[in-house]
């Protein structure tokens, strides 16, 4: 069992107070949501929506067909009417539909307003509509007062709320009943931009810098929220290019630090990473992406900046790269890169993107216990010959690290021109070429690290599904509707991307006859990587590149269409 | 005071003789002892150009990094470590060119570092054009019929966006610099200094001569804390150029004196544990 329900409207109506509350309820009541936002770059008017979609077993992907549309105006009716299951409804507020299609059986018309008006506050309106689809699905009040009181933070309006979804119920009929779910205390619903920023204070973060970027910003919102509490500084920057210089000199005196930033910002960071690879200093840089080039679709989404982030910076650096499969995955994969840019002194580039960031789902709640924070710093004990020298020659490439001040009578050199041990600048080619290749090295120790992409489907496969990041929860559900109509078909979604794995790429490939990239880009960017690392051809791919998320329902209809 | 020798980097030194530099570099030296600093309690942390390879000459923890881009890893390096003593020294080129934004914005942070930039009135490394300081009508080889804009005052700038201390200094009086450097160290804000230094390989018009022909220092009849007198000292360049402390403001606390957190230790000796995150999970629940 699943719904789709969308709330559609123009910016500034309340849709956010509206699916944040509805979620809660439905998400505290035991349910399993996965609920994506689509909005415009505007603060208000324009055309917006949230769809949630829930059911009794974990969701990956959006889905087209829709149970529910809660209309807040005409355009919502005119744009996803049509996206109606036969069985399916529309919420609508009396006031929208004094004349139109009142024979029109799929829609329903409430007095939201005016009861919110009776309650002596417009803005409750969202809360008489939750009520009403509480009731649609045959669902009672327990947890509604609960879930108020955590998305309202004063008392009284919590209450108001309250009576709020109390009226609304009276108002609709229940047309469903819905398997009751067990408690789901061990279950969260986070977004992929929370996830990861909570997976960075669970990593030990200690710095935060960044320059304000749809649709990156919720991860330095986030921190910032918590920032007192954590002990952590946050700070905006007066751009992406000092933000990276901050965090790489934050790095450089001690603290774990982190920027984040989309493409745009990225772009001006790229001399920067190049630093912090020839200065060997631990960095972790998170580009959420949304459509290029230059501002391209600020509040969309798109997976087009791997090509960019391989080679970005020029000369060449030693750089590990990974992307985010989901919303769980973005917590781990954040430690991770912490940790792997403090033990390798590299930066590491997260790649997320605006689908992810914004996708709410339900998962099990984070488990802590194995989380270890390494930090790889040096003691005065690890100081050999009694001078310090920060480019120390080593037979793994890296050199031990010290924390400036820290250690009485040792000091710390580090450039970003080439430099011998010490730190100190020199131009002789000698030297030039035992850098160079101390620092590359890591390249080769990065391999033995890097994890394989996830496995779903078929262990003998014919038909092969290749993509990475937020493609993996589509992925799944694509594969699982082309099983049941039997086909032998499996996916690999890469998490890491650089170096590449190349193991189950290797095992599967010589499996399948037809390999398929699937990818949210027009140049298909991993199907490239791929080919420049292994020589391995996709013979298709499957593209979208309209800003718009791939659902695993649209991947199942193109591999129908173009591919079998 | 500690030993001055401390300080010395056995190193070649990459400046053409004659270069202003070396007096910048010994004043800092003198400064640095004179004010009881160990080698390592110091970060000196630069960009790009002659001036930006300070780091290299002085054996303190150093950080030389991308062109223009000196104080906003200074001012993280005094954020996350704020018993760190941190001094920029960098170009004008660096500081008022390429790096423009970073010293309007660090000026509204206030973080307590010192900022010398070392004033040519040209770009060094890359031999020879205008830089935001030059001269009118100053010829260069990019610049064959003269600099034709106006040049950036930097002395006026900062004072008028509301830096705490503001003041300039000349490379051929290494008394005069050594104390001012002292007092921009010890100021418990945001400090810039502009060095007159003579670049003897690019600028055959600001010479040694010329400034010493022409700059005074200020005595103790001039009152830096008022604000419109500074102002207009600050707009004095001609036959008279002063040197001192053009402006100082009382101090007021400095941007790490502003964040709670920070009120303990130093960021970085912050121990920190995945479970102490573990509570923020619950708004998720
Ligand atoms: C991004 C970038 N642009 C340009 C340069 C080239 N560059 C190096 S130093 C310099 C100017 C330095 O002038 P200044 O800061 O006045 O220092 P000086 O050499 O005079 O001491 C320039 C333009 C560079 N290294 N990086
Ligand atoms: S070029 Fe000018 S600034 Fe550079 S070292 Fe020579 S004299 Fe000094």
């Amino acid at each position: 069992m699943n719904y789709n329900i969308l709330i559609g409207g123009a910016a500034g109506q309340g849709i956010n107070t509206l699916s944040s509350l509805l979620e809660k309820i439905l998400h505290r009541k035991g349910y399993y949501l996965f609920s994506n936002m689509d909005y415009m770059s505007r603060v208000r008017g324009g055309h917006n929506f949230v769809q949630i979609r829930f059911g009794d077993e974990p969701i990956t992907s959006h889905h087209s067909a829709l149970d529910l549309v809660i209309a807040l105006d005409q355009e919502t009716l005119d744009l996803h009417q049509s996206r109606l299951k036969d069985t399916g409804v529309i919420f609508i507020d009396r006031s929208l539909n004094e004349s139109k299609t009142s024979d029109n059986k799929q829609l329903k018309t409430y007095d939201f307003k005016s009861v919110a008006k009776e309650l002596e506050n417009n803005r409750v309106e969202g809360s008489v509509t939750v009520g009403a689809v509480l009731k649609h699905f045959g669902l009672d009040l327990d947890y509604v007062k609960e879930s108020c009181d955590s998305i309202f933070k004063k008392v009284s309006i919590a209450q108001l709320n309250y009576t709020a979804i109390e009226k609304g119920m009276d108002l609709a009929e229940s047309l469903l009943t819905l398997n009751p779910m067990p408690n789901n205390q061990d279950k969260i619903l986070i977004n992929g931009n929370q996830a990861l920023a909570l997976g960075a204070l669970a990593g030990g973060l200690d710095y935060y810098v960044a320059y304000p970027m749809s649709p990156s910003t919720g991860i330095m919102t986030y921190l910032s929220s918590k920032q007192s509490e954590a002990g952590i500084v946050v700070e905006q920057a007066e751009d992406e290019i000092a933000a990276i210089n901050m965090a790489i000199g934050g790095a450089y005196a001690g603290a774990r630090s982190m920027t984040g930033t989309s493409g745009g910002g990225f772009s001006l960071m790229v001399e920067s990473l190049g630093l912090s690879g020839i200065m060997e200093i631990p960095l972790v840089v998170v580009d959420v992406q949304r459509p290029g080039p230059a501002t391209g679709l600020p509040t969309r989404t798109e997976q087009s900046d791997l090509s960019f982030v391989l080679t970005a910076s020029h000369g060449e650096i030693s750089r590990m790269i990974l992307s985010v499969k989901s919303a769980e995955d973005a917590f781990y994969a954040t430690v991770r890169a912490l940790n792997i840019a403090d033990k390798y002194q590299i930066p590491v580039i997260i790649l997320s993107d605006q689908f992810l960031a914004d996708t709410s789902q339900t998962i099990d709640a984070f488990n802590f216990d194995n989380i270890t924070i390494n930090r790889h710093i040096s003691k005065k004990e690890d100081i050999t010959e009694g001078t310090y020298k920060r480019y120390e020659m080593t037979e793994n490439g890296i050199s031990p690290r010290i924390i400036p001040g820290k250690i009485e009578g040792q000091v710390i050199l580090s450039d970003s021109d080439e430099h011998d041990e010490y730190g100190n600048i020199t131009e002789s080619a000698d030297v030039r070429i035992k850098q160079m290749n101390k620092r590359m090295q890591r390249l080769e120790m990065l391999k033995s690290v890097v994890e394989e992409p996830e496995h779903f489907g078929s262990e003998q496969p014919n038909l092969l599904l290749m993509g990475w990041g937020s493609m993996y929860g589509p992925l799944q559900e694509a594969v699982k509707m082309l099983q049941d109509d039997g086909y032998k078909v499996a996916s690999l979604v890469f998490g890491d991307l650089y170096p590449l794995p190349t193991k189950l790429l290797e095992k599967y490939h010589d499996k399948a006859n037809t390999l398929v990239n699937v990818e949210q880009n027009f140049t298909g960017q991993l199907g490239k990587l791929i080919r420049q690392e292994t020589g391995i051809h996709c013979q298709k791919s499957i593209l979208k590149y309209d800003g718009r998320q791939l659902s695993g329902e649209e991947i199942y209809n193109r591999v129908i269409k173009e591919v079998l | 005071m500690t030993d001055v020798k401390k300080f010395d980097r056995d190193v070649e030194i990459a400046w053409c003789p004659g270069c202003g530099d070396f007096s910048i570099l010994n004043a800092l030296k003198t400064a640095l002892s004179e004010l009881d600093l160990e080698p390592h309690q110091v970060t000196v942390v630069s960009g790009i150009g002659q001036a930006a390879k300070m780091p290299q000459y002085i054996r303190t923890n150093g950080f030389n990094g991308l062109h223009g881009r000196a104080l906003p890893p200074a001012l993280a390096i005094k954020t996350v470590n704020k018993d760190m003593n941190v001094i920029v020294n960098s170009g004008d080129g660096d500081s008022y060119g390429e790096g423009g934004n970073h010293l309007l914005h660090n000026i509204r942070r206030n973080v307590n570092i010192a900022h010398f930039v070392h004033d040519n009135q040209i770009y060094g490394l890359t031999k020879g054009q205008a830089s935001p300081t030059t001269d009118e009508n100053h010829k260069t080889a990019i610049q064959p019929e003269g600099v034709i804009v106006q040049k950036f005052n930097p002395i006026a700038f900062a004072i008028a966006n509301g830096a705490g201390f503001v003041a300039r200094s000349f490379s051929g009086d290494i008394k005069h610099l050594t104390e001012t450097m002292k007092a921009a160290i010890q100021y418990n804000g945001y400090a810039i200094v502009d060095i007159l230094q003579p670049c003897v390989s690019f600028n055959k018009i600001n010479t040694f001569k010329w400034y010493k022909d022409r700059v005074y220092a200020l005595d103790h009849t001039y009152d830096p804390s008022n604000k419109s007198e500074a102002l207009i000292k600050a707009d004095e360049w001609g036959d008279d150029i002063p040197i001192g402390i053009i402006y100082k403001r009382q101090e007021q606390p400095s941007f790490t004196d502003l964040i709670p957190q920070l009120n303990d230790a130093p960021l970085i000796d912050r121990k920190r544990h995945p479970i102490d995150a573990e509570k923020f999970m619950n708004d998720f629940k």
